[in-house]
């Protein structure tokens, strides 16, 4: 175990000559953000990413959703007795370089081996601090009626490449992940002194159950035009082959923005010039009222209550 | 994306729901078959495009609502009872509610519980695991059954001994018929499901046409489709016609899918089927046939027991007769939901209740 942790995390993460039970670290004055999240995510390996770079994209988007500017992760490791020593290398570089490109630092961690049979190769969680430089409050709360909502991406990727390869779907072309750090473009956003209300990773549930659950905690309602919703059409075609729902599919850099209707332009600007949120949009607006959380005007020009699901979506049987 | 932006342009769907107006001079009552046009007629609102006169009644054509109860009990028992037991099953039937729980509670208790994007899949998994009895769950109408036939048949062809099916197999025309033999029938016309007929044609809904004087229009999914076919359909009521047309013939040949078709008749023998929410309807089934009997998995785990009584409090069989929308339905939204489904039609993707739980205010 000593010589797995010297030989790979040290080496692949950087050690701190000092380092101990704990990593000892100088906060910045400013308030802290601090989030957790584990990675099971089965196969380890798929088109775009891996549970490696999954694990760093994920703690580090969090934080980047509450405005922070994301310093350090944790990472703990529960491997399955057997689990190739390759396979285990090959998901620390990939963790390695994400971090590298999200530009945070890997400071402490733990590994557990389990016995074969008790999990899936491997589980991995990270936690994440970060430092905000702003007072603002980024926060469901904050979301104003006349706001307008930004999406940041297209929709439905990390969901459908992780089930295709999972499930050994063949489509004609390779749907990649969208799995990406974005703090770099939220921190720009900040800088470029925006009043940012709300941001949201679309993750589990995928776009409409995070505007599902931005518009119950601040009691407002969104209207949403699903024409402007980019969605490649790889995704759309395997959707539509499957009875999958591509707005309710998990995403893992896509997120939406809710700033005020006079700052929306100048957000969508900023958000174009970065690589992962070049296709960056406006969605939708929040209403003052509305009849349900999150209305949809599909394409024919009426509108549907667009719920939470219960449970995951399964596909349907023609 | 090409076949499908151009069928959900808001230009050609106001331009037939124009159109439709102005040739409605009375009210109709017409009904899709299929679950799928609900769903879409539901998401899409395309209901509230129409003239107020014509009023869609849905219909029973959601495979995985009108699976009997005693069939969802008997996959649930085999699933559990059964430690070698690999249960495959296409994923909507995982939440219909069996009498105590559903196959996801099954998975969830410990029972070998797979979801398959195709019998086939099925089948490789029964060939990898030898020391394993992998049993479908094979259900739907005509659609799923060429290739229900086809697993059994390459079973067959390679031997495999742990193998079998668990067949709940119904058909269209039957329950039709049933529809509108029924004496509180208010249906005037159908719009019948363009997949359903992309494998058997339309040939055998002349005679239905013919016999209750009813226009029947072979109709697609999509949002331009279905008003397509409404009008197809109105055109024919005004007119006073009772025609089979086909609107989906980018799909749907008159005479279907043969080789399919040859598939399911190599396999499949016709019997009366008992269909969630209406009863027994004759005829209106498939069951495997004599050559193929060793891969039903009646004949390896025991006989499905009789009909069980659906819970008072569901009013399923009026929902997928068209005799009640679904929020007509005293427990809709309150006692029953996605979360606690009291029948099968508020969890299935093609399911009436579903849909209007989905896509509609609930008051």
């Amino acid at each position: 175990m000593h010589q797995l942790i010297r030989e790979m995390f040290h080496k692949a993460f950087g050690s701190s000559p000092d380092a101990h039970d704990s990593a000892v670290l100088k906060i910045p004055q400013n308030k802290i953000a601090f989030t957790t999240d584990s990675f099971v995510v089965r196969p380890l390996f798929f088109p775009g990413g891996d549970i490696g770079s999954l694990s760093i994209h994920g703690t580090v988007n969090d934080l980047a959703m509450s405005g922070a500017e994301p310093l350090w992760l944790t990472a703990s490791f529960i491997i399955e007795e057997g689990l190739p020593m390759e396979t285990l290398w090959k998901i620390v570089s990939s963790m390695a370089r994400a971090a590298e490109s999200a530009k945070v630092k890997i400071v402490t961690g733990d590994t557990k081996v389990v016995e074969r049979g008790h999990g899936d190769g491997i589980y991995i969680n990270t936690a994440g601090v970060g430092v905000l430089h702003h007072d603002l409050h980024i926060h469901p709360h904050s979301v104003r009626a006349g706001d307008i909502i930004l999406l940041s991406g297209d929709v439905g990727r990390h969901g459908m490449a992780v089930m295709s390869s999972r499930e050994s779907l063949e489509f004609e072309t390779t749907i990649q992940s969208d799995s990406a750090p974005v703090a770099a473009p939220v921190l720009d956003l900040l800088k470029a002194g925006l009043n940012l209300h709300c941001l949201r990773d679309c993750t589990r549930g995928g776009l409409i159950t995070t505007l599902n659950e931005i518009a119950s905690s601040a009691n407002l309602s969104f209207e949403i035009h699903e024409s402007a919703i980019p969605i490649q059409p790889e995704v759309q075609g395997a959707c539509e082959m499957l009875g999958l729902d591509p707005f309710y599919v998990a995403n893992e850099g896509a997120f939406v923005i809710f700033v005020a209707e006079k700052e929306a332009k100048l957000a969508l600007e900023i958000l174009k010039s970065h690589i992962q949120t070049a296709q960056a949009c406006q969605i939708g607006q929040v209403l003052e009222d509305g009849v349900a959380p999150v209305l949809i005007k599909n394409t024919l020009g009426t509108r549907r209550i667009a719920p939470v699901l219960s449970g995951e979506q399964l596909p349907r049987i023609c | 994306m090409k076949y499908q932006d151009e069928y959900r342009e808001k230009d050609s769907v106001q331009a037939y729901a124009h159109a439709l107006s102005k040739i409605t001079t009375q009210p109709w009552k017409i009904m899709e078959v299929c679950g799928g046009q609900t769903h879409s007629i539901v998401k899409y609102g395309i209901d509230e495009l129409l003239p107020p006169q014509i009023e869609l009644l849905h219909g029973p054509g959601c495979p995985v609502c009108v699976t009997p109860i005693e069939y969802i009990d008997k996959a649930i028992s085999i699933a559990k009872n059964n430690p070698k037991v690999i249960f495959c099953s296409f994923g909507d039937m995982l939440r219909v509610p069996g009498t105590d729980e559903d196959l996801y509670a099954a998975k969830a208790k410990g029972a070998d519980v797979r979801v398959v994007y195709s019998p086939l899949d099925a089948v490789d998994i029964a060939r990898k695991n030898p020391n394993r009895e992998v049993v479908f769950f094979a259900v739907g109408f005509e659609t799923t059954a060429p290739a229900n036939a086809m697993a059994v048949d390459q079973a067959y062809k390679e031997k495999l001994k742990n193998f079998s099916l668990l067949v709940s197999h119904v058909l269209v025309p039957p329950a039709l018929e049933a529809l509108l033999g029924s004496p509180s029938n208010s249906i005037q016309g159908f719009l019948a499901a363009g997949h359903v007929c992309t494998i058997m044609g339309t040939n055998e809904y002349l005679p239905i046409s013919e016999k209750y004087k009813v226009p029947i229009v072979v109709t697609g999914f999509e949002p331009l489709d279905i008003l397509q076919g409404v009008y197809m359909l109105i055109q024919q009521l005004e007119e006073g016609r009772h025609n089979v047309e086909n609107q989906y013939e980018r799909c749907v040949k008159s005479q279907g899918n043969l080789p399919a078709q040859n598939k399911i008749r190599q396999v499949f023998q016709v019997i009366p089927r008992t269909w969630r929410g209406l009863g027994e309807i004759p005829q209106s089934g498939f069951r495997l046939n004599s050559l193929y009997e060793k891969y039903d998995a009646e004949n390896k785990f025991g006989p499905v027991a009789n009909p069980i009584k659906e819970n008072s409090l569901c009013h399923i069989g009026e929902v997928l007769q068209g005799q009640i929308k679904p929020h007509q339905c005293p427990s809709f939204g309150k006692l029953c939901t996605p979360e606690n489904p009291l029948g099968a039609t508020m969890v299935s993707n093609e399911g009436a209740c579903a849909a209007y739980f989905h896509y509609r205010s609930h008051s």
